[in-house]
């Protein structure tokens, strides 16, 4: 069963020098369940297709849609609502707010939903305690080593239990064994909770970890 | 962890994060807030001397013989001239708004007992209404309402007057062989409560020695109005009309009402104190409006200085933020609040460092016993919340607009 499809999608950026087109009449369709990487190198277009598919970016043809529903149809705060229930981001620079600890890190998208407090702080805890991470739920981002950043990450992604996670190189800022461990994470989600997960990268060793490989270059996908 | 982490908490610990950032928003809007407080404050102050000086004073609009000068009125000589003492009783039954009290009197220089002073004719009952001095001073009587100080009801709702009290009763119930005499008046006859002056022949029993008011009605001896005319030989005639006049109502055009129904006649202000301590009040409450302008456009461009600031600095926190769920509705929420909440804190130290400044400046610069006016309190945290959210407007707008994609780069 799809899940996730993009048809002709084309995003092109306006630039001083003139136009960037990122991607060009990307077709891709994810199945529940499955994991999709795509692989591409610098510039190819990866994080803009990742991007496109966790409603972020406006594509500038094509569409994107989720369930069969075109997801750039939806109204803005739909849009915003498919970010927080539907998917979850991890990204390569972690993206944690500095000054909130790893449960109130992860307590965010739980802000949105009718979530009560008392319960955001269990499910918070449960999920650092899932990705090891229990005994350093107050630390601050700055406390953490990236390896713990990058799992707290992870544990805001799943906060609002999200079917899909989507994963922009989640390994490049990481060594080869941190890098070895977020990928046995991830692949945790898919294989016990049978998450779908898209993961964009440009390292072989992690692109090894899905079940369906494309490769992004120039903004077409093969 | 706070058990109730929220939106709320989310501003709180942001703002704590970027504390200089943040006193150096708060500075503007309390500095700001603090100015306006400061003059609305003051100028009150003294909006509340000015009244209290008037109400003190009694009359403040003096109706003259044509060709009379207010020196006629004072020297109360022989040749002073008068008018129909009908004129009072034209004032009266006009009903013009802003008459609290009519009091017509005839005045004499004079010797009695070989001391010179001032006779002077009253019509008792709107003299003790025009002289809340005479009350508060010494007297007992409850204060009567001067000014523009509405007439209370009685409690059985059947008066509309309060019942006098027995020291007000003896000026509005003064016999026509009966005389006020002036504190400086009975020091030199050396009259006493009980005792009897004699005034061109006539004996009259003083009543009441007034207490001191520092003014000329201090060497004055005061009889019934109808007794000086006879005494003076004056007929039905008066030398002046004293009026009580509302302070709003002088401002509104009081004095041409009064002198269309009086035109042969010279009417004056006190304007030496209405004119220019109103005149004063108005160019502080009109400086205080312009003030408050200034800080508004200043205090919203430096807020919004301040919030662009903020908002690039956050560029990566707000993407996040967007990638987690967030809409430009929470956005515009999340960056509101925080403007609020430093709106919220700068107006009620605004008003404080205005209160306590205008509390310490203003016995200085005004002469004047300045309190803290509470109502002010809303005022400046509406004022400042309001600065705050309107410097906010343009930077969220900004940053709910902002691609995601562009947001999340380092910056």
């Amino acid at each position: 069963m799809i899940l996730l499809e993009t048809a002709g999608l084309t995003k092109v950026y306006g630039r001083a020098h003139g136009e960037v087109r990122a991607l060009d009449g990307v077709s891709l369709a994810v199945g529940q369940g499955s994991f999709t990487v795509v692989t591409g190198g610098s510039g190819s277009g990866k994080t803009t297709l990742l991007l496109a598919l966790g409603g972020l970016i406006r594509p500038t043809e094509g569409q994107v849609r989720h369930n069969g529903r075109d997801l750039y149809g939806l109204p803005e705060r739909e849009l915003a609502g498919y970010r927080n229930r539907s998917v979850g981001f991890v990204l390569q620079t972690f993206n944690l707010v500095p000054y909130l600890t790893a449960a109130e890190n992860v307590m965010i998208p739980m802000l949105l939903n009718g979530h009560r407090p008392g319960g955001r702080r269990r499910k918070a805890d449960a999920l650092l305690d899932r990705l090891g991470m229990a005994d350093r739920r107050d630390f601050l981002p700055r406390e953490l080593s990236v390896g713990q950043q990058q799992r707290v990450a992870i544990a805001r992604a799943l906060a609002n239990d999200p079917g899909i996670i989507l994963a922009d190189e989640p390994t490049g800022s990481l060594d080869r064994a941190l890098a070895a461990d977020i990928l046995g994470v991830l692949s945790e989600l898919h294989r016990k909770d049978g998450r779908t997960i898209v993961m964009v990268t440009h390292s072989n060793e992690a692109a090894a970890c899905g079940d369906r490989r494309h490769r992004l270059a120039g903004g077409v996908l093969s | 962890m706070p058990a109730s982490f929220s939106l709320r908490s989310l501003v709180r610990k942001e703002l704590m994060l970027r504390k200089t950032r943040m006193i150096s928003g708060l500075l503007v809007i309390v500095l700001g807030i603090g100015a306006v407080v400061g003059i609305l404050t003051v100028t009150r102050a003294s909006n509340r001397a000015v009244s209290a000086q008037l109400d003190a004073l009694g009359a403040n609009i003096l109706v003259l013989p044509q060709g009379a000068s207010v020196s006629d009125y004072y020297a109360a000589d022989i040749d002073s001239p008068v008018f129909p003492e009908s004129y009072a009783t034209r004032v009266v039954t006009s009903m013009i708004p802003g008459v609290d009290n009519t009091s017509p009197k005839l005045s004499r220089r004079m010797t009695v007992g070989g001391v010179a002073v001032v006779l002077t004719g009253i019509v008792p009952a709107s003299e003790a209404a025009a002289k809340p001095m005479w009350q508060r001073s010494v007297l007992t009587g409850a204060d009567l309402p001067a000014g523009c100080a509405p007439v209370p009801a009685a409690a059985d709702g059947k008066s509309g007057c309060p019942p006098a009290k027995p020291e007000r009763m003896r000026i509005e119930n003064l016999g026509r062989t009966e005389a006020l005499v002036g504190a400086a008046a009975a020091r030199r006859l050396r009259a006493r409560e009980g005792g009897s002056v004699v005034i061109a022949g006539k004996t009259f029993s003083v009543s009441r020695v007034l207490p001191e008011t520092g003014t000329v009605d201090d060497g004055r001896i005061f009889i019934h109005l109808r007794s000086a005319q006879e005494l003076l030989g004056a007929g039905r005639v008066v030398s002046a009309i004293e009026i009580m006049g509302c302070c709003s109502a002088i401002s509104e055009g009081l004095l041409g009402k009064l002198r269309n129904i009086l035109p042969d006649t010279r009417i004056v202000t006190i304007n030496h104190i209405v004119s220019a301590q109103v005149g004063t009040n108005r160019l502080m409450a009109r400086v205080s409006v312009v003030l408050a302008l200034i800080i508004l456009v200043v205090g919203s461009l430096s807020m919004a200085n301040v919030m662009w600031a903020n908002v690039e600095e956050r560029k990566k926190e707000l993407g996040t933020l967007i990638t987690v769920g967030f809409g430009r509705r929470d956005i515009y929420l999340l960056l509101f609040s925080r403007a609020a909440a430093l709106g919220l804190v700068g107006g009620v130290l605004g008003y404080l460092l205005g209160t306590a400044t205008a509390m310490l400046a203003g016995p200085w610069i005004a002469d004047l016993r300045v309190v803290p006016v509470a109502a002010f309190l809303a005022l400046s945290v509406g004022l400042a919340v309001g600065i705050s959210v309107l410097g906010c407007w343009l930077p969220a707008r900004g940053a709910a607009r902002l691609e995601p994609a562009a947001m999340m780069q380092d910056p």
